[in-house]
């Protein structure tokens, strides 16, 4: 699906009539059906795919077969309906949040414009309250008793294949960034609700591929990429001679190595391609600066989880991998790399699933001695907060001015930012390694944009879509890159990474991306190395 | 987790505050006021007791205003009497006892007229008289 | 009409209750029964929510953090926003509760060509409706004179600051001014504001109506439709009814009935509709949980028995690659041919 080009799509944003620029619709959303054509939706998950996850023990992925959501007969199992209403009142009985994000919103609205996709869109259904109404109309209508009593009038509505049809729509115009969550004054969480739609829709085979598929990869490759031992060997290798070619200084990682003190994930993005790579190559040269016992695992090569994007139990499954490996290789804990959602899970999710990680030690730094007693049980630490300890203990010997050709601004993840409260560490890091300036107030720290593509909707054939939500974070980018030149997007998210270059080509072609630690590993001078004049830093190309 | 402890105590603390009238009165629905009838005697109002009862307040006003505002001191008759316009030229000629006839309901109502920010009530004047 | 149907029911009860009460003998019917009744239904469905709220677990620690977390010394840790201890959470609830932090920080959001989006401050719905809740918070305590006897010292000075002004005799209550004045607010914003307009349903403006009915209602009784107000009368029901001995010795005005029927049905109402967010803000897991999530464990009942996919299986799909690239195995790949012959 070609992309509108940058002229048509800005007019369409700003002047087409949408919600957002001041058209109500006629009718009531309720009575209007969703219609999918190419380019609005991404594509169901293969069959081999699901059929896969569907045999790995644990893991519940029915209905594997071909199908398009732009066909009339979606091929849903004959009880589909009975599944749905069963799943949903099994996951009010697990979750809480959804029974009270089900009864308390009183639709005051405050969420509505707070929604990247609404703005960029301006659909209706893409105001947080209007895509948890979704859910809830059906809510009201089987599990209320006004809504028993009432019907519609209560604003309940029958469970319908078009009602399914609309929540595969909806909840995947939704990154479960939770935005709107820092706004709502019962802090509803719509990122809950797109949970749980996305679950209720597996149960019934409705997920799509740009998801499936990574949960498979990862399942068996042990990272999204579906890079197997070798590969990822070999990639990361890669990186070290390009290291060696820029430097003069040749690093050797080690890879599944036991009675290593550290072992090191981050999302295999990184390791795969640009511009993550040179974070990769950051992270290299700093372990190697400041001469660690690490290791890298090809087991648990994923720090990423896609498993938070279908179901708890995929989730569960994938995460489990990490304590794991280090409870193989005995390490003393885990240090994690950039990556939102990988936090969202490890900060918030992984000792409860998978904890506790009794056989690791609190995570001590070993060069500066820093007890990290806020990973105390989960014995995980996020690599700015370890590289900020590093700074403060001035461990790391940095020259800035090799960052000089950069002005920086910093994109909060949405997963570290309001699902971890990682927002001063990466901070203090830029303070040391760059000139950077912060981007407009409402659009930073808890406020932060969404990428426009997190959950697994960073695909190509959603690529306007994408644009289009992504279009609150490119704005507030352009406003610095205008007021003062910025010239490079950082960020701590391999998703980011991957997505905000994207969004940055389209909307501001001038503004490069990187991680944080890319930045940090430019300005870090290593002992004995015969560093040339790099006018672009790890990115220059040496011959 | 369910934080029960904290739910259950939370809910007893509501139904606690709900129903403090409950426990405030203890069954007990206390005195009525019984206001004092006039001592002298008299039987007949300006109008029927239970208008008097709802909206003495508001004819007090109108008055004031008449007579403050307006300077219309004339006199109004009802049912053959003749009565000043003022709580001390009507009311209280007959309801003498402030304490006893006024303030039992005021008390029982929470209810605090300001007349007596400007008026004295007889109990004072006769004080006063007598220093 | 999502709003023609809430303001027909309001306009139907009103009439219940004012033909009902005009009928002989029906007063202890709107006097007693009913209120008896509604709080009983209040209460009982109030407690029943909460308790099927609390029914179900939660799972995982969901905290949205609005601000940095506690992690290193030299870090600022927003012990508000991103509380790490329950004294911490208490003081963000409390924020929540009292002040509406959240609503608080509500911006609105601008669409120019360009495309170029700006988003400001935007505090009304936050001051309205501040407004409202808490003149009705002092509206309910107020009220207390008519059910208590004596009447403590401290609704007696509520009910003077309240109406210290002295407009109009009795003199007006501020706070039934604010409270009107919120739901004033609130109801034509619901008409207004595209976004809010179309997503409000029935179950939005029913109460706002029903309450705006309960406020003006009150405002006439007191100030206007005197007839048959009489207050000494009023509080011996009211107190009769907390003391569970009611009377009623005077002929109230219908304009009275009117005003407690609403008040009923607004407390029958109550539990099963949305104004239950006056317990669900309490029970909101991004809101009332620590930011400790890697500190502390926390517990989901229901964890799921699921088993890693094995390293021993990975391995034994990928065991020669990983051998070819020297990549530690645990277990050593089968000789690919016996050697030629055993050693003698």
């Amino acid at each position: 699906m070609a992309v509108a080009k940058l002229e048509q799509l800005s007019q369409s944003v700003a002047q087409d009539p949408s919600m957002a620029t001041g058209a109500v619709p006629t009718n009531d959303w309720m009575d209007i059906p969703v219609v999918f054509k190419p380019g609005n939706y991404a594509y169901p998950a293969k069959k081999d795919k699901v059929e896969y996850l569907d045999s790995q023990k644990g893991l519940h992925f029915p209905n594997a077969r071909e199908w398009s959501p732009e066909d009339d007969d979606w091929k849903l199992p004959e009880n589909w309906k009975e599944i749905i209403i069963d799943g949903l009142g099994e996951r009010l009985e697990k979750f809480r949040s959804l029974k009270i994000f089900m009864d308390c919103c009183v639709r005051c609205g405050a969420c509505a414009d707070k929604c990247h996709f609404y703005l960029g869109t301006g659909d209706p259904k893409n105001m947080p309250v209007l895509r948890a109404e979704l859910l809830r109309s059906v809510y009201r209508n089987d599990f209320t008793l006004a809504g028993k009593i009432l019907g519609k009038m209560a604003g309940g509505r029958e469970m319908t294949v078009g009602v399914l049809k609309e929540w595969f729509m909806y909840s995947y115009q939704c990154t479960e960034c939770r935005r709107c969550s820092v706004f709502c004054p019962y802090g509803i969480d719509t990122a809950e609700v797109t949970i749980m739609l996305r679950e209720l829709l597996h149960l019934v085979g409705v997920g799509i591929n740009w998801i499936l598929e990574p949960v498979s990869n990862s399942n068996r490759t042990g990272n999204h990429m579906g890079l197997q031992p070798h590969t990822f060997k070999d990639n990361v290798d890669f990186l070290t001679e390009d290291i060696e070619n820029l430097t003069g200084i040749k690093i050797e990682p080690t890879f599944n190595r036991k009675g290593a003190e550290i072992l090191f994930i981050t999302p295999s993005a990184d390791v795969f391609a640009e511009p993550g790579l040179y974070t990769a190559m950051g992270y290299l040269i700093l372990f190697e600066h400041i001469g660690i016992d690490y290791t890298w695992s090809t087991y648990s090569s994923e720090g990423g989880n896609f498993g938070l994007f279908t179901n708890n139990e995929a989730m569960k499954k994938l995460n489990a991998k990490m304590y794991a490996e280090a409870e193989r290789l005995g390490v003393k804990f885990i240090l994690g790399g950039e990556c939102g959602h990988m936090w969202r899970v490890l900060h918030q999710y992984m000792d409860t699933m998978n904890g506790p990680a009794d056989f690791l030690e609190v995570p001590t730094s070993p060069i500066t001695g820093t007890v990290f007693d806020n990973a105390a049980s989960t014995k995980m630490i996020h690599v700015s907060e370890f590289t900020a300890d590093l700074i403060k203990h001035g461990k790391l010997n940095l020259d800035k001015s090799r960052n000089s050709h950069v002005k920086a601004t910093y994109h909060d993840s949405c997963n570290t930012a309001r699902a971890m409260g990682l927002m001063d560490e990466p901070r203090y890091i830029l303070d040391h390694v760059v000139d950077w300036v912060e981007m407009p107030e409402n659009t930073i720290r808890e406020k932060t944009f969404c990428c426009g593509s997190g959950t697994g909707l960073n695909t190509d054939e959603i690529m306007e879509l994408r644009m289009r939500s992504g279009l609150p974070r490119a704005n507030a980018v352009k406003y610095v890159e205008e007021k003062h030149g910025v010239n490079l997007l950082s960020c701590v998210c391999a998703i980011d990474r991957a997505t905000l270059t994207s969004l940055m080509d389209y909307w501001n072609p001038n503004v490069g991306v990187c991680g944080v630690t890319e930045l940090v590993g430019n300005a870090i001078v290593l002992e004995g190395e015969t560093r040339g004049e790099l006018d672009e830093g790890l990115r220059t190309m040496v011959f | 987790m369910y934080n029960k402890g904290l739910i259950v105590s939370g809910l007893v603390i509501f139904v606690l505050l709900v129903t403090f009238p409950i426990w405030f009165n203890g069954l007990d629905a206390g005195p009525l006021p019984k206001p004092e009838l006039p001592p002298n005697g008299t039987k007949e109002c300006v109008a029927p007791v239970a208008e008097m009862r709802a909206k003495h307040m508001q004819l007090l006003n109108e008055w004031r205003d008449d007579v403050i505002r307006n300077s219309n001191r004339e006199k109004i008759v009802v049912a053959g009497v003749e009565y000043g316009k003022g709580l001390q030229l009507a009311c209280m000629e007959c309801h003498s006892n402030k304490e006893k006839f006024c303030d039992s309901c005021h008390e029982y109502a929470a209810v605090q007229p300001t007349c007596w920010e400007c008026h004295i009530t007889p109990t004072e004047a006769a004080k006063k008289e007598a220093q | 009409m999502k709003y023609g149907l809430p303001l027909v029911a309001v306009i139907g009860l009103i009439l219940v209750a004012w033909l009902g009460s005009m009928i002989p003998g029906m007063q202890y019917f709107f006097g007693v029964a009913i209120p008896y009744l509604a709080v009983l239904v209040f209460l009982g469905g109030f407690v029943y929510r909460v308790v099927q709220w609390g029914k179900s677990p939660v799972p995982f620690s969901i905290q949205t953090t609005c601000g940095q977390g506690k992690s290193l010394d030299f870090v600022k840790h927003d012990r508000l926003e991103s509380p790490h201890t329950t004294t911490e959470v208490v003081a963000r609830m409390a924020l929540e509760v009292l002040t509406f932090r959240s609503l608080f920080r509500n911006t609105k959001s601008e669409l120019y060509d360009g495309p170029k989006i700006t988003y400001e401050s935007s505090k009304w719905l936050w001051l309205f409706a501040l407004l409202f809740h808490y003149s009705f918070l002092i509206i309910v305590i107020r009220h207390m004179r008519l059910f208590l006897n004596p009447v403590p010292e401290f609704i007696v000075w509520l009910d003077w600051a309240d109406s210290m002004f002295e407009i109009g005799n009795p003199a007006l209550y501020l706070t039934d001014a604010g409270l009107l004045i919120g739901l004033i607010y609130l109801f034509s914003r619901r008409f207004t504001n595209r976004q809010v307009r179309y997503i409000s349903l029935s179950s939005d403006y029913f109460p706002l109506l029903l309450l705006i009915a309960i406020g003006v209602t009150g405002v006439l009784m007191r100030m206007f439709l005197r007839g048959g107000i009489d207050i000494a009368a009023i509080k011996q029901l009211g107190v009769g009814l907390v003391t569970f001995s009611p009377v009623i010795t005077a002929d109230i005005g219908s304009i009275f009935y009117i005003h407690l029927f609403l008040v009923c049905a607004l407390l029958v109402y109550f539990p099963f509709s949305k104004l239950m967010h006056l317990g669900g803000v309490f029970l909101s897991p991004t809101r009332n949980m620590r930011n400790d999530s890697r500190q502390v464990r926390h517990i989901n009942p229901w964890n799921p028995d699921i088993k890693v996919h094995a390293y021993s299986a990975y391995e034994d799909e990928f065991r020669d690659f990983m051998v070819e690239s020297e990549i530690p195995v645990e277990k050593e790949p089968e000789p690919k041919e016996e050697p030629a012959e055993a050693p003698a």
